[in-house]
């Protein structure tokens, strides 16, 4: 099956190990991926900030970028939602745009969402190693209602320990242009999630959103945790 | 009372707020309390969702005819006995109160808890006139003593712990420093059991109206709504137009959803359903009854894109999980109301140019709409509130170029590519210089995009 892979800005330009650990996993369970090389951002900064011209543009790139009938699958929640929840209303007086869009929507899939319900992926017994906890990222959560695929994928790891977080679900202060608006708030959000993982006692920190890991990752930096954080895609990549 | 509105701080309100330790550790306990007693509440109630349908479709139902529901209420109020008055503005309501006041020459007032009077600034007003206002709500009590406006609606001293009451009664109420919780509630309540026992006129305010009977409804704990609006002989209710309900048979489904998701409690020690002034010969109530109902712009907001915002019952469960809440605290906001259904209610109420850096006091986590009891479509109205801030020329002209920027190249692999490549040559320097912004906090770009080894 033919996927189309859309690795997003945070991917492609600060984690391409994300992005690569994808493609394995994708190839492992019998998907072809393709990287529309035409790529850019799903305009989620613009639109966050209420730049709706600016996101629509980003969008209509977008939606020609990935035309046709394959599913397109992203190793990012908060980017999935985008396309699925808000892309409509941006063309909603454009009846061609909006036709495209809410297509979209019904073929993007996060990249546990893919991996759970069209590969089984959570059934092969992929390996891992040491002791991993979860933060369950907002949009990946609460827009697009991804709750136990992660889940599923991480206490299926033969090897590895899975360890939930307290108050996982609560928000670690990205918020994409919040962490560049309000730092100092952002940092004492990535603070406390950041004392969350420690109160695991995991080794790993994972989640499926680059953009809160990297605010995490921040947060650890300072404090000086010594907790790796990976993507969810990477940690099951390594078990292949 | 509000000292005048510092919402355009709002950055360094919060910056301050995250500064103080007891007020940050206040929050979280009091946050983490709040959030765990809702969730307990609503554990065995086994239809929470329909419950929710059903209120949000009553809200609905008021917002789609809002003046007939008024003037219903209005006319059923008067034929129960009540006066009742119209005020367009804050202004008007201050005036319209300070006249019923006056005019039976009341000097010594009580008041129950009102978001609404807050929002008037009508304690100010009334001291101005020579009154004397006592709040009579505990958490009201000691902010008032200590010179502060409320940070929570439900909670109104949330962000105080008991050894700061302790001080706080200690210095202004002769009293010996204690900081047992009991003690502290019983100082406070011989204090204003003088004040219940002397006073002309009691204000409150009101969480539902109802339409049918004229009726106010409270939700209180204390017992001092009680008091305030049956004790003194006259009592005047100042509330805003959108408390209005259909139907006093609507209230079922509010007194099981609202008391869950303030307090988590099954219910309120107190639910008074106040219809019209005590009746002749009656035993109980206010021998006079005002209902003030305040516009102030909920007329213009009902007939805009934010009119959803009014179908919120204030229960406060959007500010209890809000992390941005739970961290600054609600003076950071600088205005009446805090959070998100109160950042919402800043912008519109007192206008994008005193208000607009709190449209951004939010990172869209969307946990608020996940406990809203009426289902107030929380993450749209504060996205429709950005894109307003950037039609109306409020936001950063550097942040608007960056956006036109972005938008060329996100239709440009080509620039796009060119973006990543400067953005690894500018990493150092900006590294160098970030700090908490934004550049000290993000990794190097790689050497090499994904796009380029990408299939």
């Amino acid at each position: 099956m033919k996927v189309l892979l859309f690795g997003t800005c945070l991917v492609d330009t600060f984690f391409p190990g994300v992005g690569e650990a994808t493609v394995r996993l994708l190839r492992r369970f019998g998907a072809t991926p393709v990287f529309p090389k035409g790529q850019t951002c799903c305009g989620q900064p613009a639109f966050n900030a209420g730049y709706e011209r600016e996101a629509r543009t980003a969008a209509a790139h977008f939606l020609s970028v990935f035309d046709g009938d394959d599913p397109i699958v992203t190793p990012s929640g908060s980017c999935a939602a985008m396309v699925k929840h808000h892309y409509p209303g941006l063309f909603r007086d454009d009846p061609k745009m909006l036709e495209m869009a809410e297509r979209a929507g019904e073929r993007i899939r996060e990249l546990s969402q893919f991996l759970v319900h069209a590969a089984k992926a959570h059934e092969a017994g992929l390996r891992g190693r040491g002791t991993i906890t979860y933060h369950s990222s907002c949009h990946l959560t609460r827009s697009l209602g991804v709750r136990e695929e992660p889940l599923l994928l991480l206490s299926s790891l033969k090897g590895a320990t899975f360890v939930p977080m307290p108050d996982a679900a609560r928000c670690c202060g990205f918020g994409g242009t919040f962490m560049a608006k309000l730092p100092e708030i952002s940092c004492a959000l990535a603070e406390e999630k950041a004392a969350s993982v420690e109160a695991t006692g995991a080794d790993t920190v994972t989640g499926c959103d680059s953009g809160c890991l990297m605010n995490i990752s921040d947060a650890m930096r300072r404090r000086g945790t010594p907790v790796r954080v990976a993507h969810l895609a990477e940690l099951l990549a390594e078990g292949l | 009372m509000s000292a005048g509105q510092t919402s355009l701080r709002f950055r360094e309100n919060a910056v301050r707020a995250l500064g103080d330790e007891t007020l940050r550790a206040a929050m979280r306990h009091a946050a983490d309390t709040f959030g765990t007693k809702r969730a307990d509440a609503f554990a065995p109630l086994p239809d929470v969702e329909e419950l929710r349908d059903r209120a949000s479709a009553i809200r609905e139902e008021v917002l789609a005819n809002l003046p007939v529901y008024v003037e219903r209420f209005a006319a059923s109020a008067t034929r129960a006995g009540a006066t009742v008055h119209r005020a367009k503005d804050a202004a008007a309501a201050r005036e319209i109160v300070a006249g019923i006041l006056a005019e039976r020459g009341a000097k010594r007032i009580v008041k129950g808890k009102s978001m609404v009077s807050e929002e008037a600034e009508l304690n100010a007003h009334l001291e101005s006139a020579g009154m004397e206002v006592v709040e009579t709500d505990l958490g009201e009590y000691i902010i008032q003593l200590e010179g502060e406006p409320p940070s929570h609606i439900i909670v109104p001293a949330i962000h105080k712990n008991r050894r700061q009451v302790g001080s706080l009664f200690a210095k202004h109420l002769g009293v010996p420093y204690t900081e047992d919780p009991q003690e502290l509630t019983k100082i406070a309540r011989k204090a204003l059991r003088e004040k219940f026992l002397a006073a002309d006129a009691g204000i409150s305010g009101a969480n539902f109206a109802a339409a049918d009977t004229g009726s106010l409804v409270l939700f209180t704990n204390e017992g001092n709504g009680r008091m305030v609006t049956t004790v003194p002989p006259l009592h005047v209710a100042i509330l805003s137009i959108e408390k209005v309900i259909p139907s006093l048979s609507d209230l079922p489904a509010f007194i099981r959803l609202l008391p869950r998701s303030a307090t988590g409690q099954p219910i309120t020690s107190y639910v008074s359903v106040i219809t019209g002034p005590r009746r002749p010969g009656g035993a109980t109530g206010a021998q006079e009854l005002h209902v003030v109902l305040l516009d102030n712009g909920r007329t213009g907001i009902l007939a805009g894109e934010s009119r959803d915002i009014l179908k919120c019952i204030r229960c406060g469960a959007c500010m209890n999980v809000c992390p941005v809440y739970r961290a600054v605290g609600g003076h950071s906001y600088g205005w009446t109301y805090p959070g998100p259904m109160g950042l919402i209610l800043t912008a519109l109420l007192t206008g994008m140019e005193k208000s607009h850096p709190v449209v951004d006091a939010s990172t869209l986590c969307g946990a608020c709409e996940e406990v809203c009891p009426v289902r107030v479509p929380l993450v749209p109205l504060i996205l429709g509130l950005r894109r307003r801030k950037v039609r109306e020329g409020f936001a950063d002209p550097a942040e608007r170029r960056g956006m036109a920027l972005f938008s060329r190249a996100a239709a440009s692999p080509a620039l796009f590519s060119l973006g990543q490549r400067l953005a690894g040559l500018f990493w150092p320097v900006a590294r160098l210089l970030g700090g908490k912004d934004v550049a000290g906090r993000i990794p190097p770009p790689a050497k090499r995009p994904f796009r380029r080894k990408a299939p």
